[in-house]
């Protein structure tokens, strides 16, 4: 037997003062092997504890992941419509004396175009003022009911098919009636059902103010430029003479897929050769708008999934958490004998929590990695995922282990060690 | 042949208590209630550095009262103790954690050894919450579990133990570190005969060895073998002479 005395060095000075107390300290690696130590006693016990989490973090990474991989799915199917438009427009709309905007487009820049290598279609389109209201019927109605405020555009003949036009009854415009200045027009489909036209067989005519058209055709959706939906067409050809328009407004190209970046830098210049600077040339925004709301609808549906998975992981740590707090009283009550203060014992189930909602959050993420992986292959998409989510997933594993370890680890602290001591281990 | 401590005229001052590890000067623990009951009545005691002293009572009597007390698991609720002359009275509870960290060991009758951690690891967790020692820990954990006999039995797990050395285990874990105190709540309470006896050999080994030793029990047997009786009754301590 050793002799206590003699086998180690001479005991510290055991007397005095406050001064000479040895405070107690649990330091982080102690921290972390207690926390390993607890965690790895019954892994079975621990992976069903953080299963809820597990889950709830997979479900999120997977949604996130799916959304996103669905999103671009989505994305390249507006992409197709995207990336074959582009659109002239001068530049800043400077607002002219008579308040009138100055344009630079020639009425032939349609034809213009068309020249270019590249080119599927081109065409212009204006908003033109008209005096007085549109009506079918010759009679004006006294009542007004037969007299609508509907939108009148000026085009060329070459934007049907630059915005991708379908025609559901009659035809469109062709150069003869731009050179002639014709009275015609082409309906939108909610213009012709507001002044009740449905087929153009029995020559229809409408009239706009005192002057009366014939209308030639009413589309049937279009693609791009939905305005054109509830407006009436009149041709270049007309309202320039006749409703004194100086330019057209915009430019609507069509081009060949990959054709944009190039038709992009050549426009311009083939519209006004003297001034191409004062032309802006780009690809409008809207399908991004629209892109970008159809994945938000994706991701706050899945997100809400997500969260409510969560949600009952938390509670499963919470819970499993306070039950092995009350098991582990005897332990407890031993820690704060050996040395012990209260806020040790928190850190350590707050440790030993939070721990675990980092590893299930880790063990969550690569199951739901895994799980876009496995969906993406069955549709044959590519897999997408955002860069954050396999360190940010982890990261909030934890802070759902520190947030249901909170409340056990106050309990655990509270408890006080004598009584935890009589409770035996 | 008994005289009560506290007749014994009163307590040396506390600047001349060198060798002095526990000093109670008319130590009360009122516990609230209706009425409240007084677990502790004006209890004088000082154990001397290398004392073996037993502590014996009736059940009730308010001997886990006072060893709780001593190990600074409780306060009093009148008179002072002094460890190893600090006065206990004003510390703050992080101070009180250092004290019974670094100068109690503390042996319970249920051993408290987590069952999840083989001997040794068990002797180091008493380490844990002393600043400084990680290094060293394995080592002093083997060193003390082969004073008690255990040094076979390092990686044990403590279902594997029998109970006489599950208890030496937890002796183990209240000797590293050298504290000025070893605490016992019946040691020997959930032994046989034999198994006891390997105990109280122990003890009489540790108290050789020049460790202060406070034992509460209610066998006659483990208290004839301290150097020192004190017999608590209904609160009140009176020293055993013989
Ligand atoms: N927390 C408490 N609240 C109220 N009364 C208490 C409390 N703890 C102990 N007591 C009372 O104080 C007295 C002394 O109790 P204590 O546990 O010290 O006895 P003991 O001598 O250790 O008995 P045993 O030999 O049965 O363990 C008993 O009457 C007990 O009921
Ligand atoms: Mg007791």
């Amino acid at each position: 037997m050793i002799d206590l005395e003699t086998a180690q060095p001479a005991p510290e000075p055991r007397l005095g003062s406050r001064n000479d107390i040895v405070r107690s300290h649990f330091s982080v690696r102690d921290l972390l092997s207690e926390a390993t130590v607890a965690l790895t006693a019954r892994p079975a016990r621990t992976l069903l504890t953080a299963l809820g989490t597990i889950l709830g973090v997979a479900a999120l990474v997977a949604t996130l992941g799916l959304a996103k991989t669905a999103g671009n799915q989505v994305v390249s199917r507006f992409n197709e419509l995207e990336a074959t438009r582009v659109l002239v427009e001068p530049q800043d709309r400077q607002q002219g004396r008579n308040n009138r905007q100055v344009s630079v487009i020639p009425f032939d820049a349609g034809d213009r175009l068309r020249r270019l290598n590249g080119v599927a279609a081109a065409g212009t389109k204006s908003e033109v003022g008209v005096d007085g209201l549109v009506r079918s019927v010759p009679v004006v109605d006294p009542l007004g009911q037969n007299e609508f405020q509907i939108p009148v555009l000026s085009v060329s003949p070459g934007i049907f098919d630059a915005v991708r036009a379908t025609i559901e009854t009659g035809r469109v415009f062709d150069d003869g009636h731009n050179e002639r200045g014709d009275n015609v027009v082409v309906l939108g489909p909610g213009a012709a059902r507001r002044l009740n036209i449905t087929r153009v067989d029995n020559s229809p005519a409408i009239f706009i103010g005192d002057d009366s058209f014939a209308v030639i055709g009413i589309l049937r959706d279009v693609e791009r430029e939905p305005d054109m939906l509830n407006a009436i067409m009149v041709v270049d050809g007309y309202a320039r003479e006749r409703l004194s328009l100086f330019a057209p407004a915009e430019v609507h190209i069509e081009v060949e897929i990959g054709a944009a970046d190039l038709i992009g830098t050549q426009a311009a210049l083939a519209l006004a050769p003297d001034s191409p600077d004062q032309l802006k040339v780009g690809l409008p925004s809207s399908p991004r708008g629209v892109r970008s709301g159809v994945q938000g609808d994706l991701n706050s549906l899945f997100l809400i999934l997500g969260g409510v998975s969560l949600l009952v992981g938390a509670i499963g740590i919470a819970n499993v958490t306070l039950v092995s707090v009350l098991e582990r009283t005897g332990e407890i009550g031993l820690r704060r004998a050996l040395g012990a203060t209260r806020r040790h014992i928190a850190a350590q189930f707050l440790f030993e929590s939070g721990a675990l909602g980092a590893l299930a959050g880790l063990i969550g993420t690569s199951v739901g990695i895994l799980t876009v992986v496995a969906v993406s292959a069955t549709k044959s998409w590519t897999p997408v995922l955002d860069s954050w989510l396999p360190f940010g997933a982890p990261i909030l594993g934890a802070i759902i282990g520190l947030i249901a370890g909170t409340y056990p680890a106050w309990k655990a602290s509270a408890t006080e060690p004598i009584s935890a001591l009589r409770s035996g281990t | 042949m008994t005289a009560s401590i506290a007749d014994s005229g009163p307590p040396p001052p506390s600047n001349s208590t060198a060798d002095i590890v526990v000093e109670l000067d008319e130590v009360s623990r009122e516990f609230p209630g209706n009425p409240p009951v007084r677990a502790l009545d004006g209890a004088s005691l000082a154990i001397q550095r290398g004392d073996y002293v037993a502590i014996i009572g009736p059940s009730g009597s308010g001997k886990s009262t006072l060893l709780h007390l001593l190990g600074l698991l409780d306060e009093p609720t009148h008179g002072v103790y002094r460890l190893d002359g600090i006065d206990t009275r004003d510390l703050t509870e992080s101070d009180r954690a250092g004290l019974r960290s670094s100068r109690i060991g503390f042996v319970f009758q249920s051993f408290h050894l987590l069952g999840h951690r083989t001997t040794v690891e068990n002797v180091m967790l008493a380490e844990v919450y002393r600043p400084g020692t990680r290094s060293t820990r394995r080592k002093r954990a083997e060193d003390a579990l082969r004073q008690v006999g255990l040094g076979h039995r390092l990686d044990a797990y403590p279902t594997t133990l029998s109970g006489g050395e599950r208890q030496r285990v937890a002796v183990a874990r209240a000797l590293v570190g050298e504290p000025s105190l070893l605490l016992a709540d019946e040691p020997t309470g959930n032994l046989d005969s034999v198994t006891s006896a390997q105990i109280l050999d122990l003890f009489d080994d540790l108290h050789h060895s020049g460790l202060t030793l406070a034992v509460i029990t209610h066998d006659e047997d483990v208290s004839e073998r301290a150097e020192r009786k004190v017999r608590i009754n209904d609160g009140t301590l009176t020293e055993v002479f013989r």
